[in-house]
């Protein structure tokens, strides 16, 4: 049980921090995601189907999930489309590009195809326990994409991205054209997503157009329960590590609701209405804390 | 330097609120000018610095830098070198960034790449020049800037600025969102790097004295219009109730403005 939670929390905690880079950092609330996920399962899936070598099927998932983010972004910026609706828009193309890609089908099982996850498990089989093949795979790769968007992020760049999402017209002071920012964070966003879609697809074994139903608000929910459990900070690797441990915390959640959620009659289509509930219990939570925290300063500055 | 031939802005046109926000306007920058802009609200000074940084574009008229026609050029294009100071002090740097990182951005101005370039040698580079400032950020590097004061973080976009090298930076009443020390402290800070950098700069207060005290040009503007120009000895002996009397004189009617004479 604890180890599908953490891998589940480590495969879609790659799609957290895509969601994390654009609804906290960028501060573009980018609906992509909901096309972009199932982008990559669906480009990964065919090209293990085509008999692709594993990685360079998921540097394709990678590039296509950031085309699906730079579409995005032109549409906002040159079509001055608000971001909501720009998100929307290629979401929803999407939808009918993801059922082509997998060959006019709504879900293509990969379940006995050689994939990634399969391959590493036959690999390392007999030196570690079965079981936690997976787990230390996923380790491995989301704390290295982890790492590598922290660093993305204390470059140059990456700060001048960060300085956006909070300021846009610090940025266009410097002389720097704040649509190329855009695009190039919800490009690197959309990307992680698809990765997440890509591993998700071979760890389920199958992909499938409905995967991406719903999972802005989970990568949401997720980002928020780990800003709610974490102190604040501004460094960027505190930041993207609560990312990873609200997506684990929130599918341990998800988790219990669906195996144990039948004691109060509930169903796996409650989950939506769960997830929902969820990010609204935490917005509540994280009002009435500020406000505590303003009232405890008010005294102590009495 | 800059200037700019008989540019008019309209709001809203074509529909019955259209409004002309600038009228006809020409006005020569010239390499090394100071000039204060006053006027009543409404006059048209922020329009003015708006037309000159390229947030808006002129309806009829044309803007020239250094013998080019910048018309139509984005303001992100023209901000490699023309500097802008707001009154809202938080928005020349990003608060939830820390001092170091915000310097590290606004250090060289144009697109920035996969590079790092924050070392300890430009930590160095930055302190020495925080010391200019005298208010102990030099000690506060990785701080976050929502820490810091609104004439803190005036002071330090000045000093960002100044570093850059602009041609030409816009001040518009960059130390009216400030309490009267900080203000105070800011505007020396920007006589001082002005004369030092010999900038050219163009600065708008709505405190007259300031107006009279700071610069070698001044401009009165009113409804839309450059009213008044006027630099060198003829400005030195201007004073509060000359240039009063001057603007009921050109306009027929009084100086509306209440913080110009409370702020004596």
């Amino acid at each position: 049980m604890i180890e599908s939670i953490l891998v589940e929390g480590l495969i879609y905690g790659i799609m957290v921090l895509g969601v994390f880079i654009t609804f906290r950092v960028l501060d573009f609330p980018d609906l992509t995601v909901d096309g972009s996920f199932p982008l990559g399962a669906a480009l990964m899936v065919q090209g293990i189907l085509l008999g692709m070598n594993g990685w360079l099927a998921l540097l394709i998932a990678f590039i296509g999930g950031v085309l699906a983010g730079v579409v995005t972004a032109l549409i906002h910026n040159h079509l001055k489309v608000p971001n909501l609706l720009a998100g929307i828009l290629t979401m929803t193309m999407l939808y009918s590009i993801n059922i082509r890609i997998l060959g006019n089908r709504a879900n293509v099982p990969i379940i006995d195809k050689k994939t990634l996850l399969s391959d590493v498990s036959s690999r390392m089989s007999g030196t570690i326990p079965d079981e936690y093949i997976l787990l230390i795979f996923f380790v491995i790769v989301a704390v290295g994409i982890k790492l590598l968007v922290d660093l993305f992020f204390r470059t140059d760049l990456g700060m001048t991205i960060g300085a956006m999402g909070n300021n846009e017209q610090m940025v266009v002071s410097q002389g720097i054209n704040p649509k190329t920012l855009k695009t190039i964070g919800l490009g690197l966003s959309n990307g992680l997503v698809a990765v997440s879609g890509a591993f998700a697809a071979q760890y389920l074994g199958f992909a499938d157009v409905g995967l991406g139903q719903g999972i802005i608000i989970s990568g949401l929910a997720s980002v928020m329960i780990g800003e709610f459990l974490i102190m604040k900070s501004n460094r960027i690797g505190v930041l993207t590590f609560c990312a990873l441990a609200g997506s684990i915390l929130f599918h341990a959640v998800m988790y219990v609701g669906r195996y144990y959620g039948y004691v109060i009659q509930m169903t796996p289509n409650d989950l939506n209405l769960i997830k929902g509930l969820l990010i609204i219990i935490l917005l509540v939570l994280t009002q009435s804390r500020k406000l505590n925290m303003a009232a405890i300063k008010a005294m102590v500055q009495k | 330097m800059i200037a700019i031939n008989n540019a008019s802005v309209l709001f809203n046109q074509g529909t019955v609120n259209e409004n002309q926000a600038l009228r006809d306007i020409n006005l020569n920058i010239k390499e090394g000018d100071f000039i204060t802009i006053i006027g009543s609200n409404g006059a048209g000074k922020s329009t003015l610095f708006n037309l000159i940084a390229g947030t808006i574009t002129p309806a009829i008229g044309s803007i020239h830098a250094n013998g080019r026609t910048i018309t139509r050029e984005p303001e992100y294009k023209r901000a490699q070198y023309i500097g802008r100071i707001f009154q809202n002090p938080l928005l020349g740097t990003a608060s939830n960034m820390s001092l170091e990182d915000n310097m590290m951005i606004t250090y060289r101005k144009g697109f920035k790449w996969l590079k790092r370039s924050l070392n300890n040698k430009m930590r160095e580079y930055f302190r020495s020049e925080l010391v200019q400032l005298k208010m102990g950020l030099e000690h506060r590097m990785k701080e976050n800037l929502v820490m810091f004061s609104g004439g803190q973080r005036q002071a330090l976009t000045l000093l960002m600025m100044v570093l850059s090298k602009p041609s030409l930076i816009l001040l518009d009443e960059h130390t009216a969102a400030l309490d009267p020390k900080n203000a105070g402290i800011v505007l020396e800070l920007t006589d001082k790097f002005i004369r030092e950098f010999k900038l050219t700069s163009m600065m708008i207060t709505h405190n007259m004295s300031h107006a009279i005290e700071y610069g070698n040009r001044l401009l009165m503007m009113d409804q839309g219009e450059i009213i008044f120009d006027v630099s060198g000895d003829a400005k030195k002996e201007l004073t509060v109730e000359k240039l009063i009397e001057k603007f009921h004189e050109l306009r027929h009617r009084g100086f509306e403005n209440d913080r110009a004479l409370l702020s004596e």
